[in-house]
């Protein structure tokens, strides 16, 4: 020991042979263990990625349903607007109230009577709402009655507008669709195919009896015509014309709303 | 005079029940035609130019009220109400199947000529559905109708011809 401790002779063999026998080996299992311990490592890693992961996720849920809801504020907020905005031309028109007092005699057609005419100041071609949307039109006045159309008649038509997509659409009457309570549609061109079932339908502006932006009702269903330009189907009215008692006249004539605007 | 008085009040009353009443007991929104049943009736009860009157008449109110042009219903009441009144020589009170025979021939005469007049001139070809959902469906109602209401004027009728019976021979 003295010996060794004093000269170290023997040190620089012992050395390298511990050197060329365990350095390998100190190597080997230092890479082994750096393997095993980045391997563990890796492991408590990933399981911390996976509960990450998973709180990540539950957190994009969370978001995802507070998108959702957020987006339908918004499609709410843009429909009330609109329904602000109609609700107010509603009001900005003066109507007068009546009352249904004969329905058509025939079977064919699906016209009334009403208990107002020419003399409490209803012309020919005045408007007729009810509640939530449009009845139909005068067509005819007496002096305490008028006659009306309305827009589910066979012979009726109607120009109306897709509010989602501000297509232009004729809405017709149809007795055929007239047991299962709607009425057809049709020249609805769509290339983008926007308009689906659920859609509001308001009169549109380019009427030249109707007043625009009153509600007619909701596409029930779309087919593409076979001239694949132009797409027909169905609308459901918003008015309940079977029990139709009460009804309101909007005072107002077309020609005298454009008049109007253009002034 | 006093029958066609009666016969012009019994147009209004018919007219106005139709027109209001009935709408509330209708059928799969099918409403019984009185006024074909009327103008069936007068046609058969008392001849053709008085058929032919009553038919020009109550056309003329359900044009009025209902149609979208005048004429168009008061011609084909007018041609239903005299051809019915062609039969009235072969009228008589008891006889029940000449006036269903007739009143079934009128209300589907009426029905095809509605569909070929308002409904094929604008192209609309499905008759079978006209068919079936509306002419049909009017023929039964009316039928069922009249069981009630064709009573009511043949006892009017003949109680009318006997006053003017009576008044006839008064003058005489």
């Amino acid at each position: 020991m003295a010996l060794t401790f004093r000269t170290g002779f023997i040190t620089e063999p012992f050395n390298a042979i511990a050197g060329a026998i365990v350095v390998p080996v100190q190597r080997g299992v230092t890479t082994a263990g750096t393997w095993f311990k980045t391997r563990a490592d890796e492991l408590a890693e990933i399981r911390r990625l996976q509960d990450e992961n998973a709180s990540l996720r539950a957190r994009i849920d969370e978001l995802n349903t507070q998108n959702t809801a957020l987006q339908q504020d918004v499609y709410e907020l843009n429909e009330l607007r609109i329904l602000f905005d109609l609700d107010k031309q509603y009001e900005e028109y003066e109507t007068v109230g009546a009352r249904v007092i004969a329905k058509d005699a025939g079977n064919w057609y699906h016209s009334f009577v009403i208990d107002k005419g020419s003399d409490e100041g209803i012309q020919k071609d005045m408007n007729v709402i009810a509640g939530s949307g449009l009845v139909g039109r005068v067509i005819d006045t007496g002096p305490h009655w008028a006659k009306v159309m309305t827009i589910i008649a066979d012979n009726s038509s109607v120009s109306g507008t897709v509010l989602s997509s501000a297509d232009n659409l004729m809405v017709t009457g149809d007795l055929t669709l007239y047991e299962k309570g709607l009425i057809g549609f049709s020249k609805l061109v769509d290339n983008a195919d926007r308009v689906a079932a659920g859609d509001k339908i308001v009169t549109s502006n380019i009427s030249d009896k109707y007043l625009p932006g009153i509600l007619i009702g909701y596409i029930s269903s779309v087919e593409e015509d076979s001239n694949h330009l132009t797409k027909s189907g169905t609308v459901t009215p918003a008015v309940d014309f079977n029990h139709l008692n009460d009804v309101l006249v909007v005072l107002q004539l077309k020609e005298d709303h454009t008049t109007e605007v253009e002034e | 005079m006093k029958k066609a008085f009666v016969y012009f009040l019994m147009i209004l009353c018919l007219f106005v029940l139709q027109t209001t009443v009935f709408h509330a007991i209708s059928l799969g929104g099918i409403v019984p035609n009185l006024i074909l049943i009327f103008v069936v009736s007068a046609g058969l009860m008392s001849g053709e130019s008085y058929g032919l009157t009553c038919g020009f008449f109550c056309g003329l109110l359900c044009d009025i009220f209902f149609g979208s042009f005048l004429g168009f219903y008061a011609i084909l009441y007018l041609y239903i109400g005299f051809v019915n009144g062609l039969f009235h020589r072969s009228f008589f009170a008891q006889n029940i199947a000449l006036p269903i025979m007739l009143l079934t021939g009128s209300d589907f005469v009426y029905g095809v000529a509605c569909y070929i007049l308002m409904f094929l001139f604008r192209s609309r070809f499905a008759f079978g559905y006209y068919f079936t959902h509306r002419i049909v469906p009017e023929l039964v109602y009316t039928l069922v109708a009249a069981l009630i209401v064709y009573p009511v004027i043949l006892r009017l009728s003949t109680r009318l011809d006997i006053i003017e019976r009576k008044s006839e021979k008064k003058f005489v």
